[in-house]
C-alpha cells in the first residue's frame, strides 16, 4: 500500500466513525425520548396517589400519627441479641417532613414506567456513551475541542452520575424527568446550533494538563447540574410547606407534583452535599487551568474571560458554602446564592464561548 | 446551632454544643457604638471580622470581577481598547475614569480584594487561637438530658455502670476519639481535621496572594524573535520587548544565554486535522551564567525551559526567507534572512525588507529601499487564492514590491521592523505604469525597473521562532498554596466533626441503664449510623437486661423518628 492509499483509508474511517458518531447520538436522542416519555407517564398515573403525607406531618394531627415509631430496645428475654435502635431527631426549628414517595406515588403502574424509564435511560447513556468515544476516535483526541464535543461529553457524564447515584441507592429517581428534558434540550441545541465537523486543536491546547482540567470541569459541571436541580426543587418544595404551615392551601397540581419530592430539607441537604463534594475539585480544575496556562502562555492567570468567569464561579460557590455557615442566610438565601453560582457556571460555557473572545476561543461557533 | 430558646434544657444543649467550630458569632449590626473613636474602630474591625461582611466581600469580589470580562482590559489587548475607544466616544472617558480598561488592577477591584483579605486574616488569627484553646481544654460534659440530641440510644443492661463507661472510654479511644470520663459519663469528641484544614484553607489563600503580589512586582516577562542560528543572552538590551514589575531591577535577571540551532514543524497531512502540528519545537543551544557549560535541549509549546525562576517558552514561529538585494551595478548591499509574521493557520505571512545604508540608485545618489513582501510556505494554483494551503514549506513563493525614498528610519522615531512607513517613499512602477510586483520562487530574481538593482529570492529559508521570557519569582509558593488550599478545603468539607457522649446510671430498679447520644455540626446521615455502629459493639459487651415487665418502651420524645441507616 502506498502512503497516500494509507491516508486516504485514514481519512475514510475517520470520516466513517464521525458518522458513525452522529448516528449514535441521534440514536441516544430517540431513546432519551422515549426515557422522557416514560417519566411523564410515571409522574402521571403516580398523580392518582392522593397521600398528602406533607400536610399530615404540618398539622397537630399528622404528628400524632407520625409520632411513635421509636421502638426503644427491648431485649426480649436473654436470648435475643438484638442490636439497639438509634433515634433521630431533627435539629430544633427544623420541620419533621417526610420524603415523598418518588414520581410513581406508590402506584403500581407508576412504579412500572418509571423502571422502564430508568431502563431507556441506561440503554440511551449506553448509545451516546458509544457515541462520544466513536467521535473521539474519529478526531484522535479527547472529544472536548469545541462546544458541540463539550455538550455530547458534559450530558453524557450528567447522566452517567445520575445512573451512578441510583446504582448506589440514593434517593435520586425523582431527578430523572428534569435530567432528560435538559439532557435532550443539551443535545438538541448541540446538533443543530452548536454542531462543528471536526476540527484542529491548537498546539496550546496539546497538553496533559488540558486532559485533566477540561475533564474535571465537565464533571464538576455536571455535579454542579444535579446540585442546580436539586437547588430549584428545594425552593420549590421549601415555599410549598411553608404555605402548608401557614394554613394556606396551595393550587392541586403543585400538590400533586410537590407531595411526591422528597422533603424540603432532604433537598436541601442533598443540593448542599452535592455542591460541597464538588466545590474542592472544581478548586482544583482552575489550579490546574492556571497550571496549564502557566505552561501554554508563560502566565499562571490572564483574566482571560474563561478564567474570569471560572473565578468568579469559584467565588459565588465559596460564597453559598459561608453562607451555609453563617446563621442568617441558611435555607432559601443560600438556595439563591447557589443558584446564582450555577447560573454563573452556564454563562462560563454557554455565554463566555458565544459572546465574548479571549483566548479560550477554541469554541468552534 | 440552634434556635434561642428560653428552654432550659435548650441551654443546655447549646453547651454541649458550643466550641464545635471556631466559627466567629453572629452579633446583630444594631450594636452600633456610643464611645469614643477606640469604640468606632473596635466596632468597625469586629463588623469586617464577622462571616456577614467576609460573605458580603466575597459577592462583591465576585460582582466586581465581571466588568472585566465583558470589556477590553489594556493589560490583555491593548489594541482592542484602542478599538472600544475609537468605537464608543463617549462611554469611554467614563470607562476610562472608572478604570474600566484595568478593572483587576483597579482602586476599587483592590480596596475590595484588600479588605477582604484583611478580614480574612482578622478571622483567622481569633480562630486559631480559639481552636488551640479546644484542642488543649476538653469538650463538654454530657447534657443532662440526652434523648435531646439529634441522634440517641438506650439500653438496659446487666453489666455494671463502672464498667459500660470503662468499655465506652476504651472504645472511643481506639476509634481514635478524644474522650474522657467524667462523672458518670464518658465524653468524646472527633473530627478536628475539619477545622485544621479549614484554617489551613484560608492560610493558604493568604499565601496564595501574597506570592501572586511578590511574583508581580518582581516580575519580568520579555519577547524575543530568533531566526534560526541568532544567539541571546539574558540582559534587557537583548529583548524585542520588554514588561516588568515594580520592583524589578535589570540585574535581577538569571544569567544565562542560549542560541536558536533549529526549528521543527511537522504537521498532520491528511484527515480533518490537516495542517495540525505534530512536532512544534525549538533545538537551542544553552548555558547558564557566565562560564557554563553548553548544552543541548528543545523548547515545545507546553514544555518550557526552566532556568532557575526564569522560563524560556516557545510562543511562535514563522518563515525568514533569506533575500539578497543588489544595486544597479550588481553589488550586493543587502543579504539577510528576513522574518516574516504571519497571518493564518496555514501560515500566510507578511513583512518588509528594508536596506538602510549601502545602496545607490543608477544616478549613485544614496537612497534607502523598502520591499513589502508575502509569503506562502504552499502555494496551489487550484486553491485559487494567494493564501496559503498548508503551514509547512510544500511549494514557498514569494511575492513583492518595491519602493524608494527615505525609510523614515533616521527621525528618531520607534518603527515597527514590520511595517513600512511609504509617506517618503516611491513605488517602483512596471512598464505599464503599474505598482511593480513579482511572484518569486526560490532562486527567482527580480529586476528593478530602469537598472535600480535586484532583489533575489534565495533557495535557503530560514525558520524563527519566537521566545517568551518570563521571571517570575514566588511561583512556588503560590503553587504550594494552592495545593495546601485543596487538600484543607477537602478537609474541611469531608470530615464532621462530632461529640459522642455515653452515660451509665443504676437506675431506681437496680439495672444499669445505658445511653448513647450523638452529635454534629451540621445534621448528617453519617452521625446516627456511627453511633448505632459504636452502639452495637458496646452492647456486645454491655449485653441487653430483660426489660421490667410492666414498663412499656415508649419513647421519651414523641417526635422521633427512627434513624435511616438503623432501620434496615
Ligand atoms: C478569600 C475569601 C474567602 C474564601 C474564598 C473563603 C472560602 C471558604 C469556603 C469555601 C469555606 C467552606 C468550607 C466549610 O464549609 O467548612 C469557608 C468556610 C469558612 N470561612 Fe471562609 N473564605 C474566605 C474568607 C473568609 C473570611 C474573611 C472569614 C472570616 C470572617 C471566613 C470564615 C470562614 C469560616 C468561619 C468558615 C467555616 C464555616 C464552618 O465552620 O462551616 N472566611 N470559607
Amino acid at each position: 500500500m502506498t502512503l497516500a492509499a494509507a491516508t486516504e483509508l485514514a481519512t475514510a474511517t475517520n470520516e466513517h466513525l464521525a458518522n458513525m458518531s452522529n448516528t449514535l447520538i441521534y440514536s441516544a436522542m430517540t431513546v432519551y425520548t422515549l426515557a422522557f416519555l416514560a417519566y411523564i407517564a410515571e409522574w402521571i398515573f403516580g398523580s392518582r396517589s392522593k397521600v398528602a403525607r406533607t400536610a399530615n406531618a404540618l398539622t397537630d394531627g399528622g404528628k400524632q400519627q407520625a409520632g411513635p415509631a421509636v421502638t426503644v430496645k427491648k431485649a426480649g428475654g436473654t436470648a435475643v441479641l438484638e442490636r439497639p435502635k438509634v433515634v433521630v431527631r431533627a435539629a430544633a426549628g427544623a420541620r419533621d417532613v417526610p420524603d415523598g414517595p418518588g414520581a410513581h406515588g406508590g402506584d403500581v403502574q407508576g412504579d412500572m414506567y418509571g423502571r422502564i424509564a430508568v431502563s431507556l435511560t441506561v440503554l440511551a447513556f449506553v448509545v451516546q456513551l458509544a457515541g462520544v468515544i466513536a467521535r473521539a476516535a474519529s478526531v484522535g483526541r479527547a472529544p472536548w475541542g469545541n462546544m458541540y464535543e463539550f455538550s455530547i461529553t458534559f450530558t453524557t457524564v450528567a447522566v452517567g452520575l445520575y445512573l451512578a447515584l441510583l446504582a448506589l441507592k440514593k434517593n435520586v429517581r425523582w431527578l430523572g424527568l428534569f435530567l432528560t428534558t435538559t439532557v435532550l434540550l443539551l443535545l438538541g441545541l448541540a446538533v443543530t446550533v452548536l454542531y462543528t465537523a471536526s476540527d484542529q486543536l491548537v498546539p496550546a491546547l496539546h497538553s496533559y494538563w488540558l486532559y485533566i482540567h477540561v475533564s474535571t470541569a465537565i464533571f464538576c459541571g455536571a455535579v454542579f447540574y444535579v446540585g442546580a436541580v436539586a437547588t430549584i426543587l428545594y425552593l420549590f418544595k421549601d415555599s410549598y410547606e411553608n404555605k402548608l404551615e401557614a394554613g394556606i392551601k396551595p393550587g392541586s397540581f403543585a400538590t400533586s407534583v410537590l407531595e411526591r419530592l422528597p422533603a424540603s430539607a432532604s433537598l436541601d441537604k442533598f443540593a448542599y452535599r452535592v455542591n460541597a463534594a464538588v466545590f474542592p475539585l472544581w478548586t482544583f480544575t482552575i489550579i490546574a487551568g492556571a497550571i496549564w496556562a502557566g505552561d501554554a502562555w508563560g502566565r499562571y492567570w490572564n483574566w482571560d474571560p474563561k478564567e474570569t468567569w471560572s473565578f468568579i464561579t469559584w467565588v459565588a460557590y465559596a460564597c453559598y458554602l459561608h453562607a451555609r455557615a453563617t446563621a442568617g442566610w441558611k435555607g432559601r438565601k443560600a438556595a439563591y446564592l447557589a443558584m446564582i453560582a450555577f447560573a454563573c457556571w452556564l454563562f462560563n460555557f454557554y455565554g463566555v464561548n458565544i459572546f465574548v473572545t479571549g483566548k479560550h476561543s477554541y469554541a468552534g461557533v | 446551632m440552634s434556635k434561642t430558646e428560653t428552654d432550659k434544657d435548650q441551654e443546655e444543649l447549646g453547651a454541649a454544643g458550643s466550641q464545635l467550630s471556631t466559627a466567629p458569632r453572629e452579633e446583630p449590626l444594631t450594636g452600633v457604638p456610643a464611645f469614643g473613636v477606640i469604640g468606632w474602630i473596635r466596632w468597625f474591625w469586629r463588623q469586617l471580622t464577622s462571616m456577614r461582611v467576609a460573605l458580603l466581600l466575597l459577592l462583591m469580589l465576585s460582582l466586581a470581577a465581571i466588568p472585566g470580562s465583558l470589556i477590553p482590559q489594556s493589560g490583555a489587548d491593548i489594541n482592542k481598547v484602542a478599538d472600544f475607544q475609537q468605537a464608543h466616544k463617549t462611554l469611554a472617558p467614563v470607562y476610562d475614569k472608572l478604570g474600566l480598561f484595568h478593572v483587576y488592577s483597579s482602586v476599587w477591584f483592590s480596596a475590595i480584594y484588600i479588605l477582604l483579605f484583611i478580614s480574612l486574616i482578622g478571622c483567622i488569627v481569633p480562630r486559631a487561637w480559639q481552636f488551640i484553646g479546644q484542642l488543649r481544654g476538653r469538650p463538654p460534659g454530657a447534657p443532662k438530658r440526652l434523648t435531646r440530641l439529634p441522634a440517641y440510644t438506650t439500653w438496659r443492661t446487666t453489666a455494671e455502670p463502672e464498667e459500660v463507661r470503662a468499655a465506652a472510654l476504651k472504645l472511643l479511644k481506639r476509634r481514635r476519639f478524644r474522650a474522657h470520663a467524667e462523672g458518670d459519663a464518658v465524653t468524646a469528641e472527633k473530627g478536628y481535621l475539619r477545622e485544621l484544614g479549614n484554617l489551613v484553607f484560608h492560610i493558604a489563600l493568604i499565601v496564595l496572594l501574597v506570592s501572586f503580589a511578590w511574583g508581580q512586582m518582581y516580575k519580568s516577562d520579555g519577547t524575543k524573535l530568533m531566526v534560526e542560528g541568532d544567539g541571546f543572552s539574558n540582559a534587557l538590551p537583548m529583548y524585542d520587548d520588554m514588561k516588568s514589575g515594580s520592583l524589578f531591577r535589570s540585574d535581577d535577571l538569571v544569567p544565562f544565554s542560549f542560541d536558536l540551532k533549529k526549528f521543527t514543524g511537522t504537521y498532520e497531512s491528511s484527515g480533518p486535522n490537516r495542517g495540525t502540528p505534530r512536532t512544534f519545537q525549538a533545538t537551542i543551544d544553552y548555558s547558564v551564567g557566565a562560564y557554563g557549560k553548553r548544552k543541548t535541549t528543545t523548547v515545545k509549546v507546553n514544555e518550557p525551559l526552566h532556568i532557575g525562576d526564569s522560563k524560556v517558552y516557545l510562543v511562535s514561529h514563522g518563515y525568514a526567507p533569506v533575500v539578497t538585494v543588489r544595486d544597479g551595478k550588481g553589488k550586493v548591499v543587502y543579504r539577510d534572512a528576513v522574518p516574516l509574521l504571519p497571518l493564518d493557520g496555514n501560515v500566510t505571512s507578511n513583512g518588509v525588507v528594508k536596506v538602510m545604508d549601502g545602496y545607490k540608485d543608477p544616478r549613485g545618489k544614496s537612497e534607502q529601499l523598502g520591499f513589502q513582501a508575502f509569503f506562502v510556505p504552499t502555494f496551489d494554483p487550484k486553491s485559487g487564492t494567494m493564501m496559503s494551503q498548508f503551514p509547512a514549506l510544500l511549494n514557498p513563493l514569494l511575492a513583492v514590491n518595491a519602493y524608494h525614498g527615505d525609510l523614515g528610519v533616521d527621525a528618531g522615531i520607534p518603527q515597527s521592523v514590520y511595517q513600512l512607513d511609504t509617506s517618503h517613499m516611491k513605488a517602483f512602477k512596471d512598464g505599464k505604469g503599474q505598482l511593480l510586483k513579482k511572484l518569486l520562487k526560490p532562486g527567482d530574481t527580480m529586476s528593478l525597473p530602469n537598472g535600480a538593482g535586484s532583489i533575489t529570492f534565495e533557495k535557503d529559508v530560514k525558520q524563527w521562532a519566537g521566545f517568551e521570557i518570563v521571571q517570575e519569582p514566588g511561583s512556588i509558593w503560590a503553587l504550594t498554596g494552592a495545593l495546601a488550599a485543596i487538600f484543607g478545603l477537602a478537609a474541611s468539607l469531608f470530615i464532621q466533626r462530632r461529640r459522642v457522649w455515653v452515660r451509665a446510671v443504676r437506675g431506681a430498679d437496680g439495672v444499669t441503664v445505658v445511653e448513647m447520644a450523638g452529635l454534629g455540626r451540621s445534621e448528617s446521615a453519617k452521625l446516627p449510623e456511627e453511633l448505632g455502629d459504636l452502639a452495637g459493639i458496646l452492647y456486645d459487651q454491655a449485653p441487653g437486661a430483660p426489660d421490667p415487665d410492666d414498663a412499656p418502651a415508649t419513647s421519651p420524645d414523641p417526635h422521633v423518628v427512627p434513624a435511616e441507616g438503623a432501620e434496615k
